[in-house]
Parts: structure tokens; C-alpha cells; sequence
């Protein structure tokens, strides 16, 4: 990995005075890596994709919105009917939200399943929650924006979460609306931070990338590289994969931009907002309606400590609970599929997910699924209190009760094997 | 290719699952019957004559009491009609203008870059006139609820005469088997021969209300067209582009164990 001879002599000046060409050479060409990933390690850089395409057509957007109450939503229309092609740029970015949040879900359950987080990838996972965590910021203000039925109900909704801190709560929601409701100065500073926030993950992506490359990136065995047998350069053995997986994910990605543009979205947004009419039901995007169904499913007080706060607890420490899985996971093992036990809770971790972000969707007094007597309340319940016994309970004891399957000696001989059992 | 059709699979489904429940509706009003659109799947267009004919419904009596105020009389060449006839047809409204060099405001005739006049000078006059309920704009009427076209088609033919028994029906109301509580402020705005249509098609309510969801739900997709026009032209030329990566990435692989 000695640096490369650059013959072209405008390459090599500049390279001997900032090594910018080598370092990309290093981290983007030779960059050593397992030959045995899945598509299951595509989500990435499908992910970095998306964040690029979501900067870009936001950019474009903020030519032509304006971040007033009284004018946000019919600049949104204007865009929508008047500017060239602003139809299409605003259904990417608004698509592009969910998009990106399919990408990083897969990219936290891969992460989950194959322990990526385990020594020495701690700091690489940490990285990544925060990306995770400013990307909901992001979203969440960016659909304020729009100023809709649900951006205005939603942003009341969710800011009001802080009053629930006993002293500072109120004050402290007084600060972040700049008044004593939702109103232009909520939007405006909204704006703001949406405009910020994208570049701060862009940063905590290069972050991200970085540890990646120190640490160098797991793979479906969980067992490290140890010759150079084992790894294939980046280039063109990912570059070409990473491609193809875009192809298909930008037929999936203009399906909904093209064809079902709103599908995604909530139909009460086409509704300017009016501070004196409250939707029947307030519902997020989909993407928080698991963390949604936490925040609800705590309606009981604990030691004096009311609901309202437990829910908020609750809802933050679902994330942040991430932050400390590498030393609750016991196992010495990381791939799940040399864990014939914890595989199964880890798909029922994901069951429970889907199942959470269902209750999420529903009023908390509607039946699950239709089934008379079962509550989706009861059920948002039920399912928080797996979600931390997964990480809390089960995580520390299969680790250290499951008896795993032996490991491969090397990633090159798991390989082989594979290969003589197709 | 078995692994990666799996994680696609798995890709679609975390994405229905999740919204499908999303959007339902709650309640006891019935879901509304699913209608034939001109414009629904990947080829769906609109049918120019259909909603030349919804707008005639709009105009004669839904913009009695309904703005539509995202749609600028030069919109109209989207359903079809010239300029010389959208000149006409904005000139058949008095817009108000100015202030002129004297400080007054004037009325003048429309022009193609105004927009549609809104029926009230303001919320407090639509509400006094309407029992206290201002009609909503219907510019995005249909993208604002749930199945739109479906629901909007549905409550202008879901009118009963009659209340059904036990129902209390406050004063001034109608009953409305569709609309949320099935209390609706809007009295049947449509009837056999509401309007009459030129080009020979029936009268019938069931008509109007088809043309005129047909009018409203361009006026909410005035891009529809152009953009399964080119979602189709995009994703045709992304499958042939990712059948040649997918040939390429096997031939780059050929001699890697994996």
C-alpha cells in the first residue's frame, strides 16, 4: 500500500503538494476489501446517494420557497405548478426522506445482524447514530416546512415532547418556538437548521467513511481480514456491485417519485395549516412511527414520574440505547449466522419493529390488526417492553449461554466452502 | 442474484407495511367505492372533453361558493383550450386591480395571467354566508384526502334526503352518508341536468360529479401527465442501463471466489 507513482505531471505536482489524488486512490481504488459482502452491504453508499441527491434538489428547492407562514405553502404550489421541472425536484426530495430512511434502516438492521458494532468498529457504530439521529432532526423540520396540516400539528406536537421536563419544560418550549406557539419564527429557524443539518451529516458521514477505512469493513462471516487473500480492491469489485445496486434502487426510488409521488406522504399536508383546526388524527412519517408507538405506549406513572416524561425518556433512550450495545452484546462471536440462537430473537427484534411502527399508525383505542379485545395500545406496550428486553435481557445472556457453530478459519475459506456445497 | 432479490423483497415490504396502515382512514363512514379514472396507471391520461365538461360544472356551481385559487385562467390550455378561448373565458370575470394613479381600487376584466376569484372577499364573509362553515379551495381537494377522486366522488353522490331515523340532523345541515360525521354544511350541490353540456353526454349527477372530480383532480396534478411521461422514459432507460451494470459486474466477478 506504498503511495502510487502519479506519471501525469499536473497529477503529480498537485499530489506532491496536497496528497488529495492518493488519498482518494487509497480510500476509493485499493482500498482492501472482503470479497465475500452481500447486497446487504450496498446501503452505504446507497445511503451517501441519497444524502448528495437530497442536498442537491434542496438546494434548487430553497431558489423558490419562502419560509413565512403566509406565503410557505403557496410557494411550495408554485413549485409544484410554475417552476420548470419543480414538480420533480420536489417529489425526489420529498421521496428522497423516505428513501434515504429505507437505506439507513437496512443499513442498522445489516449492522445489527452480522455485529458490526462489536471492537473495533465501537467508534464507526457510534458515528453512525449520530448520523442517524440528525437525519430525524432533518426530516422532522424539513416537513414543518411545507406548512401543511400535518407540518404545523406535528412540529406542536413534537416540540410540546420537551415540556414534559419538569422545570425547565416550559421554558425551554417557549425557547425553541421563539414565542408562545408554532408561528413564522418556528418556521423560520426551522429552516434554518434544515439548511444546516444536512451538511453537518455530510461531515459525520466523512467521519463515518473514515473509521470505516481504519477499521475496515465487516462481512457476513464477522471474521477479520487476515491475508491478502481474503480482501479484493474496492475498485472495480464494489465500485461495479455498488452501481448495479444503484440501478435498481433509483427504478425502485423513481417508482414512487413518478407513479405514487404522495404515497408516501400524508393527504391532510395538501391542507394549509390553520392553528385553529386540529386533524382528526396526528400521525408522523412513517419512518417515526416505531418511535412514535414508544412515546404513546407509556401511559402509566412510575415513582411520580409522570407519563408524559416516561414516554419522552423512553422514545430517546430506544436510540440511545444503540450507543451501548457493543458491551451488552456478550457474544464473542459477531455474524449471527454462526448464532443459531440469537438469529431468531434478531428476527423477532425485527417482527417487533414493523410491529411497533403499525401500532404507531393506529389510534392507541383501535383494535391490532382487527383482533377484537387486543388493543393497539396494549400492543404498543407489549412490543416497547421487547424492544429493550432485546437489548437489555437477551443480548447479555444469549451471548453468554448460546452455544455457537464454529467459526471459519478465514473469509477466503469460508468462501471455498460455500462454494464446494453450490 | 438470490440474495439480492431477498433484500429487495425485503426493501418493498418494510415500505407497504408501514404506510399502507399509515394512510387508512378511521371511523364509521364507509370506505368509498374505488371508481375507473381515465388517468390512473402507468399510461393513464386525462380525458381533455371530460374535464373541459368538469370545469363547466366548477364554474356553474361549484365557484358559487368554492375558490380555486392555485389555478390561473391561463392554466386552462392544460384541458384543452386555446388562447383566444381562455381570453374569453377570463374576460367573463371582473377582477379587482389597482391601486390606479388616483389611489382607488377598480374592477377590470380578467386576463389569462389572473387567477381564479375567490366567491368571498374573506374567511369571516364565506363563513357568514355559509352557516358558519367556509367552503375549503378546491385546488388540491383531491390530493388532500384520502383516495381523493374516490372520496370526493362519493360524498357529491353520498346525499340522503332524509336523515335515517335517530339521526339528528342539526338546522341548515344535510346528510351525507361519506362525510366524516355525516354532518355536511354543503347542501347536494349537484342534480340531474345541473348543467348542460354541449357535447351531447348525459346530465345525470352521476356525470357531473365524475367530470367534475375529473376537473378538480387536475387542477391538484396539472404535472400528471408529463410525469408518467417521463417516469416512463426514466425507468426504461434505468432497466437497460442496470441490465448492462448487472452484465458487467458478472463479467468483472468472473474469476473472484465469493
Amino acid at each position: 500500500m506504498s503511495a502510487p507513482q502519479w506519471n501525469n505531471k499536473v497529477v503529480k505536482w498537485v499530489d506532491d503538494r496536497l496528497p488529495v489524488i492518493s488519498m482518494l486512490h487509497h480510500s476509493a481504488y485499493e482500498y482492501p476489501t472482503p470479497k465475500n459482502l452481500s447486497y446487504m452491504w450496498n446501503f452505504g453508499s446507497l445511503a451517501g446517494f441519497v444524502l448528495v441527491t437530497m442536498i442537491l434538489t434542496g438546494i434548487f428547492l430553497v431558489m423558490n420557497y419562502t419560509p413565512h407562514t403566509s406565503m410557505a405553502f403557496e410557494s411550495v404550489e408554485r413549485i409544484m405548478r410554475d417552476v420548470n421541472h419543480g414538480w420533480l425536484i420536489r417529489y425526489i426530495h420529498m421521496n428522497g426522506a423516505s428513501m434515504f430512511f429505507i437505506c439507513v434502516f437496512i443499513h442498522i438492521f445489516r449492522g445489527l445482524y452480522y455485529g458490526s458494532y462489536k471492537a473495533p468498529r465501537e467508534m464507526l457504530w457510534w458515528i453512525g447514530i449520530l448520523i442517524l439521529l440528525a437525519m430525524m432532526a432533518t426530516a422532522f423540520m424539513g416537513y414543518v416546512l411545507p406548512w401543511g396540516q400535518m407540518s404545523f400539528w406535528g412540529a406542536t406536537v413534537i416540540t410540546n415532547l420537551f415540556s414534559a421536563f419538569p422545570i425547565i419544560g416550559d421554558p425551554l418550549v417557549t425557547w425553541l418556538w421563539g414565542g408562545f406557539s408554532v408561528d413564522n419564527p418556528t418556521l423560520n429557524r426551522f429552516f434554518s437548521l434544515h439548511y444546516l443539518m444536512p451538511f453537518v451529516i455530510l461531515g459525520l458521514v466523512v467521519l463515518h467513511v473514515w473509521a470505516l477505512h481504519s477499521v475496515r469493513s465487516n462481512n457476513p462471516t464477522g471474521v477479520e481480514i487476515k491475508t491478502p487473500q481474503d480482501s479484493i480492491p474496492f475498485h472495480p469489485y464494489y465500485t461495479i456491485k455498488d452501481l448495479f445496486g444503484l440501478g435498481v434502487f433509483l427504478i425502485f426510488f423513481c417508482a414512487f417519485v413518478f407513479f405514487a409521488p404522495d404515497y408516501l406522504g400524508h393527504p391532510d399536508n395538501y391542507i394549509p395549516a390553520n392553528p385553529l383546526v386540529t386533524p382528526p388524527h396526528i400521525v408522523p412519517e412513517w419512518y417515526f412511527l416505531p418511535f412514535y408507538a414508544i412515546l404513546r405506549s407509556i401511559d402509566f406513572t412510575i415513582l411520580g414520574i409522570p407519563a408524559k416524561l416516561l414516554g419522552v425518556l423512553a422514545m430517546f433512550a430506544s436510540i440511545v440505547i444503540l450507543f451501548v450495545i457493543p458491551w451488552l452484546d456478550t457474544s464473542k462471536v459477531r455474524s449471527s449466522k454462526f448464532r443459531p440462537v440469537y438469529k431468531w430473537f434478531f428476527w423477532l427484534f425485527v417482527i417487533d419493529t414493523f410491529i411497533l411502527g403499525y401500532c404507531g399508525a393506529k389510534a392507541p383505542d383501535d383494535y391490532f390488526m382487527g383482533i377484537p379485545g387486543l388493543k393497539v395500545i396494549v400492543m404498543g406496550q407489549l412490543s416497547t417492553l421487547y424492544y429493550f428486553v432485546h437489548f437489555l435481557v437477551v443480548m447479555p445472556l444469549v451471548g453468554k449461554l448460546e452455544r455457537t457453530k464454529p467459526l471459519p478459519a478465514s473469509i477466503s475459506e469460508s468462501v471455498l466452502k460455500e462454494g464446494a456445497n453450490a | 442474484m438470490r440474495k439480492f432479490a431477498l433484500t429487495a423483497i425485503a426493501a418493498a415490504f418494510a415500505v407497504t407495511a408501514f404506510t399502507g396502515t399509515a394512510a387508512r382512514a378511521a371511523g364509521d363512514t364507509p370506505v368509498p367505492a374505488a371508481q375507473d379514472w381515465s388517468w390512473q396507471g402507468l399510461f393513464g391520461t386525462y380525458d381533455r372533453a371530460q374535464l373541459q365538461r368538469g370545469f363547466q360544472v366548477y364554474k356553474n356551481v361549484c365557484a358559487g361558493c368554492h375558490s380555486l385559487r392555485f389555478i390561473a385562467f391561463r392554466n386552462l390550455e392544460g384541458i384543452g383550450f386555446n388562447e383566444d378561448q381562455i381570453k374569453a373565458i377570463a374576460a367573463e370575470y371582473d377582477i379587482e386591480d389597482g391601486p390606479n394613479d388616483d389611489g382607488d381600487m377598480f374592477t377590470r376584466p380578467g386576463k389569462p395571467s389572473d387567477y381564479f376569484p375567490s366567491p368571498f372577499p374573506n374567511e369571516k364573509a364565506a363563513a357568514a354566508s355559509n352557516g358558519g362553515a367556509i367552503p375549503p379551495d378546491l385546488s388540491l381537494m383531491t390530493k388532500a384526502r384520502v383516495a381523493g377522486p374516490d372520496y370526493v366522488f362519493a360524498l357529491l353522490t353520498g346525499y340522503e334526503e332524509e336523515a335515517p331515523e335517530g339521526f339528528d340532523l342539526s338546522d341548515g345541515k344535510s346528510y351525507n352518508h361519506y362525510f366524516p360525521g355525516h354532518q355536511i354544511s354543503m347542501a347536494p350541490p349537484l342534480y340531474d341536468e345541473a348543467v348542460e353540456y354541449s357535447d351531447g353526454t348525459p346530465a345525470t349527477l352521476e356525470q357531473h360529479s365524475r367530470d367534475v372530480v375529473a376537473f378538480l383532480n387536475w387542477t391538484a396534478q396539472p404535472e400528471l401527465e408529463a410525469r408518467k411521461e417521463l417516469g416512463l422514459q426514466v425507468i426504461l432507460f434505468l432497466i437497460v442501463l442496470t441490465a448492462m451494470l448487472y452484465a458487467l459486474k458478472r463479467k468483472i466477478w468472473r474469476d473472484i471466489e465469493h
